[in-house]
């Protein structure tokens, strides 16, 4: 198989694109996909220092990457959530990386914040753990970007992911998500930080080659919550479909973004205010992730007394 | 050959010359869905690997809907 653009041995085939790329034309294309989606998007410019979310994930090191050598101003957020080795050795390779590129990393811990580490969480709430996992992280990443002063938040999310996003969302016509569906949501509150996933256009398969080929060291393993996740089984159903009709998951979400998004738009009206017990923006008056953290102090504290601000 | 796979790791023995494309069929795994690797080297679906190699077979899925 031969590269399509230099005629040489090719690394990796891209069925959707029916093309192939040797490493440093597959590098190439990726960074351009990136700048593509940043430009077209409005995301932010070479002036904003843009807070990247990372995991420890083939996803968000390969975005943060990515904005470091194009010459962008990053800091890297690592929200420690707590379960057990998994967290310890995806912390130790966000900091190798920082550290290697000389790039500040903040890290917040999810059990400082909510009351108990997410497994604790989910054992004491009941609530399905990727969805306090979640909720958590949109809370902290927002509230880490303004208590550090950045404007922008920029997380891994690829075109897998937002597809089986997008899949599980019409599934169930859940309308009200579809709108909130987009590589970029602007900062709509003063104490909201713009929300931006400049990997949209990337596969998993591309960001994990990505990832490989430029030598990034990220943790391969799952984290051990993931496993029956119902987006895990979307991106099954979509990858099976992808298989007898390459570009099927590219036209889904494009052609959703570009045809079908405008107009469930329409339909969103949401007041927003500040939570009367954090101040962060919630459209109640307390916001849900307080309502969580109230949960778990009743539940795991000495005594079974709630906080009464957010009952 | 030695085939490793992830998650959960463990190692499988597969003899005879095969592409890689035939590998994935007979393993079942969609192709696009893990990155199929020989030392540093990236191998593309048409490439003939024998006896004498190891591969790692990395899914590229993650996430639980967080």
């Amino acid at each position: 198989m031969k590269c399509r653009k230099c005629g040489g041995s090719a690394a990796l085939e891209l069925r959707r694109h029916n093309a192939a790329f040797c490493s440093p034309h597959f590098v190439e294309f990726f960074k351009k996909q990136v700048a593509e989606a940043i430009h077209k998007h409005r995301m932010f410019t070479r002036d904003e220092p843009v807070l990247v979310a990372v995991s420890g994930g083939k996803d968000s090191l390969a975005l943060w990457d990515v904005l470091i050598e194009d010459g962008y101003r990053t800091a890297g957020l690592y929200l420690d959530l707590g379960i057990f080795d998994y967290s310890r050795e995806s912390r130790a390779r966000c900091e190798a990386f920082a550290s290697a590129r000389g790039q500040k990393l903040h890290v917040e811990r999810v059990a400082e914040a909510v009351g108990a580490p997410i497994p604790e969480v989910q054992k004491v709430t009941r609530r399905p753990t990727c969805s306090a996992c979640g909720l958590s992280k949109r809370y902290l990443m927002n509230r880490a970007a303004l208590e550090h002063g950045y404007a922008v938040v920029a997380t891994g999310h690829n075109l897998d992911d937002e597809a089986a996003t997008l899949f599980g969302s019409v599934l169930h016509w859940q309308t009200e998500a579809l709108p909130r569906q987009s590589p970029a949501l602007a900062s709509t509150h003063a104490k909201l930080a713009r929300r931006v996933k400049p990997l949209y256009r990337l596969s998993e398969f591309e960001t994990a080659a990505y990832a490989f080929l430029r030598r990034i060291d990220y943790i391969v393993e799952e984290c051990p919550f993931a496993k029956g996740a119902t987006s895990l089984a979307h991106k099954e159903v979509l990858n099976r479909l992808e298989e007898v009709s390459p570009g099927a998951k590219h036209n889904f979400l494009f052609g959703f973004l570009d045809k079908a998004r405008a107009a469930f738009e329409r339909l969103e009206d949401v007041q927003l205010r500040e939570c009367s017990a954090c101040g962060q923006v919630t459209t109640g008056e307390i916001c849900a992730f307080c309502k969580l953290a109230a949960q778990v102090k009743r539940r795991t504290g000495p005594s079974s007394a709630a906080p009464s601000m957010v009952e | 050959m030695k085939v490793i796979l992830r998650n959960p790791r463990r190692e499988i023995e597969v003899s005879g010359k095969r592409r890689v494309k035939e590998l994935l069929l007979e393993l079942d795994i969609p192709a696009g869905t893990v990155l199929v690797i020989r030392g540093d080297e990236l191998l593309t679906g048409d490439t003939v690997v024998g006896d004498e190699d190891v591969l790692e077979v990395r899914p590229v899925m993650s996430g639980g809907g967080a």
